[in-house]
């Protein structure tokens, strides 16, 4: 057991390792389902030049927003940056590199990465800027463009619940890029609501098995959320 | 008179079909979820990883777990299933959605579409428009016929970056309802009230009017 054992028990231990240069992925879409604590043990290690592939940076003042404050990050790998004003200030500066990567590609890139997959041919982006540059080649009359595959140092993810070995489970649309954020990375550190007994999880129904897991950790969340929208009273009907 | 975004929203949701599984992107496409014909049924995903997407939430129901790809928070319809991003542009790139919705801001006569960069101004990123531009089987475009200057954004040649190549064929503005074959738009219906020759002028590319064109029921 102690061997598969994955519970940390403190952020220091969680992100232990991780310096200045490296390639971190993370999970999350805009807010949703974002590891908040590994983020702030991030900006509080105050690593430097980090690579952070990510849907989404976040916002100002919350999610990845946070490691732009202290210019931690030097390149995003992300398929939309927007609403994020100091994002947009060291993005001008040319403080920030960022490479747009269309957001079915990036996740396939990801999932390829830890899948073992150098690199795979997708339709997504031929004829357009992101194409540029690329291997072309026709299957079937159609053509396609060569996407290199993405693999990291370290992954941070958030999960609804975990156990000891790792076995994770997602909530709602909080999964997202988690579960292959997860796969992609020489360390995966996982962020959860809680922590359940070894054996409590049913086998069929986990989403990340601990194999791909290497720290756990308990965490509390604030889960901002982004556009709160309410239902009207009743739909609009339009203009006669 | 040209549409509104409502009635341009009504126009798309008429062209949805029984058991369609449907993508609709932010704005006018949007819209069009709250006037699906009372005689079908289309479940709609979300690109972040919901395939049946419900109604805005009650106060009481919010969570924020639970969002589309807009990031607004969301419901799920009874029957929906929740996968993960891979998984869910699998769905997309392999054909299996039905229908696709998109604004844009430009089309031209080769079925291209410009909707994600404006050069020189702040670059915000295609998110999965490219991924649903090449994986649709069925794509419509709503956007309005003419800029806020006036400006057609029916073209010979889209002026801005492309999100994809050759891949739209059906265009719904608030003037009219256009298909794109043989390198040109082909005029099909026009709004009440709107003329065709408002249309010819505000059309910088290509136009076929073949036979009397109908004004369009909305």
């Amino acid at each position: 057991m102690a061997g598969f054992n994955k519970v940390v028990n403190n952020y220091d231990d969680a992100m232990q390792g991780l310096k200045n240069g490296m390639t971190i992925i993370a999970g999350g879409f805009g807010l949703c389902g974002i590891p908040e604590g590994l983020i702030a043990e991030i900006k509080r290690k105050g690593t430097r030049n980090l690579t952070v592939v990510s849907n989404n940076c976040g916002i100002d003042g919350f999610g990845l927003g946070v490691l732009l404050e202290d210019k931690q990050i030097i390149k995003m790998v992300s398929s939309y940056v927007g609403e994020n004003a100091l994002f947009e200030q060291q993005l001008l500066n040319g403080e920030l590199e960022v490479e747009l990567t269309p957001q079915g590609t990036l996740a396939e890139k990801i999932r390829a990465g830890g899948a073992g997959i150098p690199a795979f041919y997708t339709s997504t982006g031929y004829g357009t800027p992101i194409g540029e540059g690329k291997d072309v080649k026709l299957f079937n009359d159609r053509p396609y463009i060569l996407e290199e595959s993405i693999t990291g140092d370290y992954a941070i993810v958030k999960a609804w619940k975990a156990d000891a070995y790792g076995n994770c489970i997602y909530r709602h649309t909080a999964m997202n890029f988690n579960p292959l954020a997860a796969t992609a990375a020489n360390v995966t550190v996982v962020e959860v609501e809680e922590i359940v007994e070894i054996g409590s999880l049913s086998p069929d129904q986990i989403h990340t098995p601990g194999i791909y897991v290497d720290r756990v950790i308990k965490g509390t969340f604030e889960k901002r959320i982004e556009r709160k929208v309410i239902q009207q009273t009743a739909p609009s009907k339009g203009t006669q | 008179m040209a549409l509104s975004r409502e009635q341009m929203a009504m126009r798309v949701a008429s062209e949805f079909k029984d058991g369609d599984y449907v993508n609709l992107g932010i704005g006018i496409p949007t819209l069009a979820a709250n006037y699906v014909p009372p005689n079908i049924s289309v479940m709609l995903q979300s690109e972040n990883g919901l395939l049946g997407m419900g109604a805005y939430p009650t106060e009481q129901e919010i969570d924020p777990d639970m969002i589309n790809a807009g990031k607004e928070t969301v419901t799920a319809s009874i029957g929906a299933s929740i996968f993960n991003s891979a998984d869910s542009f699998a769905m997309i790139r392999g054909g299996h959605i039905d229908f696709t919705v998109l604004g844009a801001f430009e089309v031209d006569v080769k079925g291209n579409i410009a909707s994600w960069m404006i050069p020189g101004k702040l670059i915000k990123g295609m998110g999965g428009a490219m991924d649903l531009v090449a994986g649709a089987k069925n794509i419509i475009v709503t956007m309005t016929h003419t800029d806020k200057y006036g400006k057609s954004k029916l073209l010979t040649t889209c002026s801005l970056p492309l999100t994809g190549v050759n891949c739209i064929t059906r265009i719904i503005t608030d003037l009219a309802v256009l298909e794109i074959k043989n390198n040109a738009f082909y005029l099909k219906e026009r709004a009440p009230g709107v003329s065709v020759q408002e249309i010819k002028d505000k059309t910088d590319g290509a136009l076929v009017i073949d036979g009397v064109i109908h004004e369009m029921k909305v």
